[in-house]
């Protein structure tokens, strides 16, 4: 007798019910594939079908037309973002990093697990009472202003830029680091000159990361930055928001409103699709090898 | 080093203080019936949160109802069907939905999924499930259930991410056995993956929890924000998060603040406590990496 013969001899067939299950349960998961992966097109569809229809060069130029009135853009709400992303990556990112390299290099204790923990549980903090936080701190008694705002968002930097430094940190292989103590090199020198500058690529795909998850943000931004219709670059003023003026226009009653607030997402959104795409170009080209 | 790492620890107590602290007033005038009541007048100065409560809860049950079974689907699809050259692209779209932001979601929503849900859903729920009270009543467009549907877009990415990375840290061998054992892939499926990873997939599915209820901005857009108790799904609501992007900036006198505090001291308190039992669950699997893709 074969070997294949014996096999069918001693295992039974798959019964038809089985099989039939198996199919269907495979058919099942490709279907949620399909109707997951549909909204993401809708939207993208969508969003550059209106975006590119409204985006024009007094979209990207001017500052809003008083209410009612036709054309104007979200220069200064463009302008505002960035200014507000700064001050949040100013204030967010070293202690983000610093946090990183404490939880990496010297965090294998209960301090450090008990950081962990809790950097886990902040990245989960609703953006609102970042919001709220920030507003108790700065804004009473002080006024709405672009500081306020960028608080919030660092605040919310934190945690992410710390876990992914940690990661990316402990990646770096423990002969590199024994051959740097092997030649009197002391430790703070060390994480500085060889960890941290062989993990470099890594720490920066995790900062752009936060950055990408704060840059849409708009809860935090609304009693903080609160927005504003006109120029402002002074840190201490209320201060115009992309995503807060989407928010305005798209609840408005404005048609013109509504094209702005389109041309406005699709801005916002190719600043952030265009900071992630660079992130997974950074980490496949990274000799991290992990993706 | 140590300074920046306790910095989180700080902020952290930062946040409990300042927010402990502005709530005080609220809390005195109302006590425990702040959560019981569902008054909210701030002409009168009286406040009750209840319809608040009631629809973030409400809201992000029908939520999790709607992504977990798709969350899941995609992540076994994923790890354990899909060709090894489409794995990366496929998880690389499912991430790219979390790395949308709210306001855009909103705006897609109020745009093109109310005029769709107004359009086809809302006539043939009706039709099939009128009669049930969840179903019954005129569709607002902006109600209920658009937030919750926007919320489980909103919350798969979560899920499926921490599920994959659950199931990929299922060890081989263990399907291999179930195989050699004359299973099909589905029950190898069933019997050597998901059952080893229950406890992760929960953790995963209570991390997509605690986003669904502090979500604002989306959900503002589109749940008609109405400071009522209602059954139906096609009637609109409110949420905490939504009441607090809504009325925090134009609030005026000191206990109508301390009121809007408070609701984000109970809304921070339960996301921390939801976190900390999906953090748990999760490395519990993983066995202390770091859970990532929660956005």
């Amino acid at each position: 007798m074969s070997t294949a013969a014996t096999i069918q001899a001693v295992v039974p067939p798959i019964s038809l019910r089985r099989r039939f299950t198996d199919r269907i349960m495979t058919g099942a998961a490709i279907l949620t594939v399909v109707i997951v992966l549909a909204p993401l097109v809708a939207i993208f569809a969508y969003l550059v079908y209106r975006g590119v229809g409204s985006l024009n060069w007094a979209f990207l130029t001017q500052i809003p037309k008083p209410v009612g009135e036709v054309g104007g853009g979200m220069a200064n709400a463009i302008v505002g973002s960035i200014l507000i992303l700064c001050i949040a990556s100013v204030i967010g990112v070293p202690f983000g990093v610093g946090a990183g390299i404490y939880l990496a290099e010297f965090g294998r204790n209960r301090l450090g697990s008990g950081i962990r923990f809790t950097a886990d549980v902040l990245n989960g903090v609703p953006s609102i009472v970042m919001g709220i936080v920030a507003w108790s701190i700065l804004v009473r008694g002080h006024g709405f202003s672009a500081l306020a705002g960028g608080v919030a968002l660092a605040i919310m930097m934190v945690p992410t830029v710390a876990r992914t430094t940690e990661e990316m940190l402990l990646l770096v292989p423990r002969a590199l680091r024994e051959a740097s103590y092997g030649l009197g090199v002391p430790l703070w020198r060390t994480t500085l000159s060889v960890t941290l500058r062989t993990a470099t690529s890594g720490v920066i795909t995790g900062i752009m990361l936060a950055f990408a998850r704060v840059a849409g943000e708009t809860a935090p931004l609304l009693f903080t930055a609160l927005g504003n219709d006109y120029w402002n670059l002074k840190v201490n003023q209320p201060t115009a928001a992309l995503s807060l003026q989407i928010y305005k226009y798209a609840l408005s009653p404005y048609d013109d409103w509504h094209r702005q607030a389109w041309a406005g997402a699709l801005v916002l959104i190719i600043l952030i699709v265009t900071a992630v795409g660079a992130v997974r170009y950074v980490v496949r080209r990274g000799s991290f090898g992990m993706a | 080093m140590t300074a920046c790492g306790l910095a989180v620890l700080a902020v952290l107590v930062l946040i409990v203080y300042e927010l402990v602290i502005r709530s005080g007033l609220s809390w005195h005038a109302f006590g425990f019936k702040f959560f019981a009541t569902s008054d909210w007048d701030p002409v009168s100065a009286v406040f009750g949160a209840l319809p608040f409560i009631y629809g973030t809860l409400v809201s992000s049950f029908f939520a999790l109802l709607i992504a977990v079974p798709l969350a899941i689907g995609v992540a076994v699809f994923t790890t354990e069907m899909c060709p090894k050259a489409f794995r990366g692209p496929l998880s690389f779209f499912v991430e790219l939905l979390a790395a949308i932001p709210s306001v855009i979601y909103g705006l897609w929503a109020i745009y093109v999924l109310i005029p769709l849900l107004s359009a086809y859903a809302q006539p043939i729920l009706t039709r099939t499930l009128g009669w049930t009270p969840l179903f019954s009543g005129p569709f607002f467009g902006y109600s209920m259930l658009a937030a919750a549907i926007i919320l489980a877009i909103m919350i798969i990415p979560i899920i499926s991410s921490i599920t994959r990375e659950v199931l990929m840290v299922v060890p081989q061998h263990q399907r291999e056995g179930v195989l050699a054992l004359g299973a099909t892939r589905w029950e190898m499926i069933r019997v050597g993956v998901l059952r080893n990873a229950r406890a992760g997939i929960l953790g995963g599915i209570i991390l997509g929890l605690g986003r669904a209820l502090g979500e604002t901005m989306a959900v503002t857009m589109v749940i008609g924000n109405r400071p009522e108790i209602a059954k139906s799904l096609f009637a609109p609501g409110y949420t905490m998060a939504s009441v607090l992007a809504n009325e925090f900036s134009e609030a005026t006198g000191d206990v109508y603040l301390s009121a809007l505090v408070e609701i984000g001291l109970a809304l921070f308190l339960v996301t921390i406590v939801v976190n900390a039992l999906a953090q748990l669950l999760v490395w519990s699997v993983t066995r202390g990496q770091p859970a990532r893709g929660q956005a």
